[in-house]
């Protein structure tokens, strides 16, 4: 008995312990570089884009990640988060609107693992710049899932708008507004072998805003993007009375909201 | 320091843990099987987990756990966060008394509750759980096995993954014999799949995680949903609660009141950060800060208790 104690004991212990040895993950990056990037030259370089993300999740699935341009931010046509260790790694590419004034962007995502996280920023040479983040997996119980797939299909395509009064944006005229979007934004489910459980796969696959005819940013997703799809931003407002926001999904579905632009002249 | 020597290292403090165990392990084994859990009232035993994360030296042993024994059969109330802790249950049941197992319920999906499953697998045994429990363990279970490996090693490997055959809409009864369980399922709260199980005949509930005493409470499906609930929960007649975490056979409704003024205190600050503009970053380091002397493990949960209820919030 004391016998197997022992070996029960240390098997647990070296098992727990190995655990933490294999936090060394591959790097995958080269891999996903190439592939997302068509083998195109990436410099390692923060002087065009920036990425504020958390040391570690507090939420596996709503991690909150922010994207900064750099002045001028005219220069960037399109800035792409990849979440290196998640089942689906393009998390989401925002192409920046050349008159939006856009100078920062925030959503939310899934990390389902300790990872590396890349903005690879596209300038309007054609260039590529990129920066990384680590980002440790939160830990417990919490896991990058629905909260409540019930509730969130009920509420589907539901859309909310608010600008939001900020301090110093670098620029009178600059505003900051946020586009929230009702949607399970759900990974799906294979046939799951215990329960005999199959979950189809839904989710917003592009979201496009804008002021008049101008485009603000249009964004193209993924599943690694948390339920209830969340978009804070700057812009300079156009003299348009109203932002249009169209969201896609993987079923086909559209939803098309317009919000007033407040102290639109 | 080289790789070589930092697995070297690595290896050394693995050795040391191991030893630690063995002998945690030993002095374990010398205890009485039956002094795992506590008679809190006639027929009703529960047994304490530790107020702390999953880790191999607990052995995934962090949750209150229990039965009930019937005329005719007994009802288990959680199997504990790995299959040793299940077994350990299942030993000092046997210990107290040799009627059949009829039922497990699963009071939600998370690991520390379910993980012990298997040991109670058996011809006979029916496993209960909300409506919403299978969805939530085939989203989950193998996230889980995975995700729970660092922390406990080999315990999540083998960790089976049970899916209820009776599911719960509402309310059910389960028949002990002479003795009747309500099991309930609530709307999201802890999370979309809780359920309570009250035995009407001791007066004595076991919430699951819709009580947390001295644990900070964790939210993982909706803050407005668990604040509704905790005020639904107010109006069971119950006498004493076996809550999800902290001790157990406490008064009840007494025992609602510091989650109640948790939750109240952190939907308070989140609304008044949502509406100020903050971002969620922030506003997860800043809510319910006034609390945090009152619980354990505050900020292993708080910061994520804060950023989902304020993604929830924003929604007003
Ligand atoms: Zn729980």
């Amino acid at each position: 008995m004391v016998r197997g104690n022992l070996l029960a004991g240390s098997l647990v212990a070296l098992m727990a312990c190995s655990g933490a040895l294999a936090l060394d993950r591959p790097d995958l990056w080269p891999g996903l570089a190439k592939d997302i990037f068509a083998s195109k030259a990436i410099s390692k370089d923060a002087d065009i884009a920036t990425l504020e993300a958390p040391a570690r999740a507090e939420d596996a699935a709503i991690v909150p990640m922010t994207i900064n341009l750099a002045k001028p931010a005219t220069q960037v046509r399109k800035a792409t988060l990849v979440i290196d260790q998640n089942p689906a790694p393009m998390a989401a590419s925002f192409t920046i609107g050349a008159n939006s004034g856009l100078t920062q962007i925030s959503t939310r995502v899934r990390v389902n693992d300790y990872t590396e996280v890349h903005l690879v920023s596209e300038t309007t040479d054609g260039s590529l710049h990129m920066v990384e983040r680590f980002v440790k997996a939160a830990g417990g119980c919490s896991a990058p899932s629905v909260k409540s797939l019930d509730e969130a299909n009920a509420n589907i395509g539901q859309m909310k708008f608010r600008t939001i009064a900020a301090s110093d944006l670098g620029d009178a005229r600059r505003r900051e507004a946020q586009i929230m979007i009702r949607h399970p934004n759900n990974s799906g489910l294979q046939m799951d072998q215990v329960t005999r459980l199959y979950i189809p796969a839904r989710y917003i696959d592009q979201v496009k805003v804008t002021q008049g005819d101008d485009l603000i940013f249009q964004m193209e997703g993924g599943i690694s993007i948390s339920e209830d799809p969340n978009f804070r931003f700057t812009f300079v407002p156009n003299g348009s009375k109203t932002i249009t926001v169209e969201a896609h999904d993987t079923d086909g579905k559209v939803w098309r909201s317009q919000f007033p632009i407040e102290g639109a002249s | 320091m080289t790789t070589f020597q930092s697995s070297v290292r690595l290896m050394l403090r693995c050795i040391v843990i191991a030893f630690v165990i063995f002998i945690h392990d030993n002095a374990k084994a010398r205890d009485a099987n039956a002094a795992f859990v506590r008679e809190i009232a006639p027929g009703v035993y529960a047994h304490q987990g530790a107020v702390a994360l999953m880790n191999a030296e607990n052995r995934g042993d962090i949750a209150n756990i229990g039965f009930v024994v019937g005329e005719k059969c007994v009802a288990v109330i959680d199997a504990g966060g790995s299959l040793e802790v299940g077994r350990a249950l299942l030993a000092a049941l046997r210990q107290i008394t040799d009627k059949p197992i009829c039922f497990v319920v699963n009071t939600h999906v998370h690991p520390d509750h379910i993980f012990g499953d298997g040991a109670f697998v058996a011809p006979g045994v029916t496993f209960v759980g909300h409506k919403n429990l299978p969805r939530a363990l085939a989203q989950r279970g193998a996230f889980y096995k995975k995700s729970f490996r660092p922390m406990i090693g080999a315990l999540a490997d083998e960790a089976v993954i049970v899916t209820p055959t009776l599911t719960v809409d509402g309310e059910r009864t389960l028949d002990l014999g002479g003795r009747a369980l309500t099991v309930r399922s609530w709307r999201t709260a802890h999370t979309d799949n809780d359920v309570s199980v009250f035995d009407t005949a001791s007066g004595v509930i076991f919430t699951g995680d819709l009580v947390f005493l001295r644990h900070t409470p964790v939210v993982d499906g909706s803050l407005l949903g668990f604040l509704s609930v905790v005020g639904d929960l107010e109006k069971i007649p119950a006498k004493l609660a076996v809550p999800g975490h902290g001790p157990i056979g406490v008064d009840w409704p007494a025992a609602l009141q510091a989650e109640k003024t948790y939750l109240e205190t952190l939907t308070k600050d989140l609304r008044r950060l949502v509406k100020s503009g903050e971002r969620v970053d922030r506003a997860a380091q800043e809510a319910a800060q006034s609390e945090k002397s009152k619980w354990s493990l505050f900020d292993d949960y708080n910061p994520r208790n804060a950023t989902a209820g304020f993604a929830e919030l924003e929604w007003e």
